[in-house]
């Protein structure tokens, strides 16, 4: 493969490399001006939802975002198969 | 009471003052009473693109340091009777520009005008933030590459942030995506950034797109906002524009690549 082939062949895909990119870019950037009281707020759910549960903390993510005029708040908590309530 | 918009991206050269002189030719020659601003101290671009360079003789930083009264720094567009142009100094810092002072000349215009149209400088630095203090609803100009979309990105934070509607809690500024220089042919080759993406990507509703055109030169040389370049693919796209900015429907042109001739053009294919 010549080097043209390689530079026309790989021309082809760079839309979709930015916007691979600019996914990363801005999830990060968006979650970078997260209020300060994130961790603490993770850290009671922890506590609150191991009462009920069994749950690690690595197993909890709460995450702040801008969606235009909101700002949404997402809490993903990760269950084991075992640990399925109910 | 006047509606304040303004445009802005956080990044240079992607069609601020482009969008700004034409955007605002379309709101008067629809009637509005209309005046634009140039935020962008130090460079005075606006003024260039309407044409009206050699008529400035006050600009906006003499009225905000009281060396000229409003009325007089106020330049009428040579094309539209009821279109203003508020030019800035080539001269002074970009700090020259107060608080307090953009503050008075902004209450002084509300009552005049219809439309106050705030040309916004590049950055989010304390010239953007003038810029977009005041405004009611924004136009975010956005190309089809990566730092625009990621300035983009950071302006709307700002918006959403740092603005006097913001800081009042009053409901938020209505924000507007403006795709410029989009180049149909090259999305359709995969190498630029589709309006989807870019949609995807910002999500704020879309006002328009503007495609990459060499009348955007011609246009400039002249001193005419693209607006007037009749029957050009620019002109034709910021009318559409201005007309979904006021509230009518108009389907999107010029995102697909031409595969026909000049009448197909005109008569839709
Ligand atoms: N749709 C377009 N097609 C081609 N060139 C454009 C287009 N819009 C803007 N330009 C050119 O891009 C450059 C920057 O535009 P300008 O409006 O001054 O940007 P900004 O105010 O954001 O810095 C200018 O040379 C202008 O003529
Ligand atoms: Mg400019």
């Amino acid at each position: 493969m010549s080097f043209l082939d390689y530079f026309l062949g790989s021309r082809k895909k760079t839309a979709s490399v930015a916007k691979d990119r600019l996914k990363l870019i801005l999830a990060h950037e968006r979650s970078a001006d997260t209020p300060d009281f994130l961790p603490a707020l993770q850290e009671e759910l922890l506590t609150v939802i191991s009462k009920y549960m069994p749950v690690e903390k690595d197993q909890i993510s709460v995450h702040m975002e801008r969606r235009g005029d909101f700002e949404v708040l997402e809490l993903n908590i990760l269950f084991p198969e075992q640990h399925s309530p109910g | 009471m006047a509606q304040t918009v303004v445009v802005t991206s956080g990044k240079g050269g992607v069609g601020k003052t482009t969008t700004s002189a034409a955007f605002a030719s379309g709101l008067a020659q629809r009637g509005y009473r209309t005046v634009v601003i140039d935020f962008d101290v130090g460079l005075r671009n606006l003024d260039l693109v309407m044409g009206c360079e050699r008529r400035v003789v006050y600009d906006f930083i003499n009225v905000i340091h009281g060396e000229a009264r409003l009325q007089q720094a106020l330049i009428r567009d040579k094309m539209l009777e009821n279109l203003y142009i508020l030019p800035t100094s080539q001269t002074r810092d970009k700090d020259a520009l107060t608080t307090e002072g953009v503050a008075r000349v902004m209450e002084e215009l509300q009552t005049q005008f219809d439309y106050i149209v705030c040309d916004s400088p590049a950055g989010i630095e304390s010239g953007a933030l003038r810029a977009l203090y005041h405004a009611d609803a924004a136009i975010v100009v956005t190309n089809p590459e990566v730092s625009s979309v990621r300035d983009s990105d950071r302006i709307l934070g700002i918006l959403a942030a740092r603005s006097k509607r913001a800081e009042e809690g009053a409901e938020p500024i209505r924000e507007h995506l403006l795709l410029t220089r989009y180049a149909p042919k090259r999305v359709q080759g995969g190498e630029m950034l589709s309006l989807d993406d870019v949609q995807e990507l910002l999500r704020i509703p879309l006002l328009g797109v503007i495609p990459e055109s060499e009348i955007i030169l011609q246009a400039s040389n002249q001193g005419i906002p693209a607006i007037h370049m009749q029957g050009s693919d620019v002109a034709l796209a910021y009318e559409d524009v201005v007309a979904r900015f006021l509230g009518e429907e108009r389907p999107l042109r010029f995102v697909q690549p031409e595969k026909t001739g000049f009448f197909k053009r005109l008569f839709g294919g």
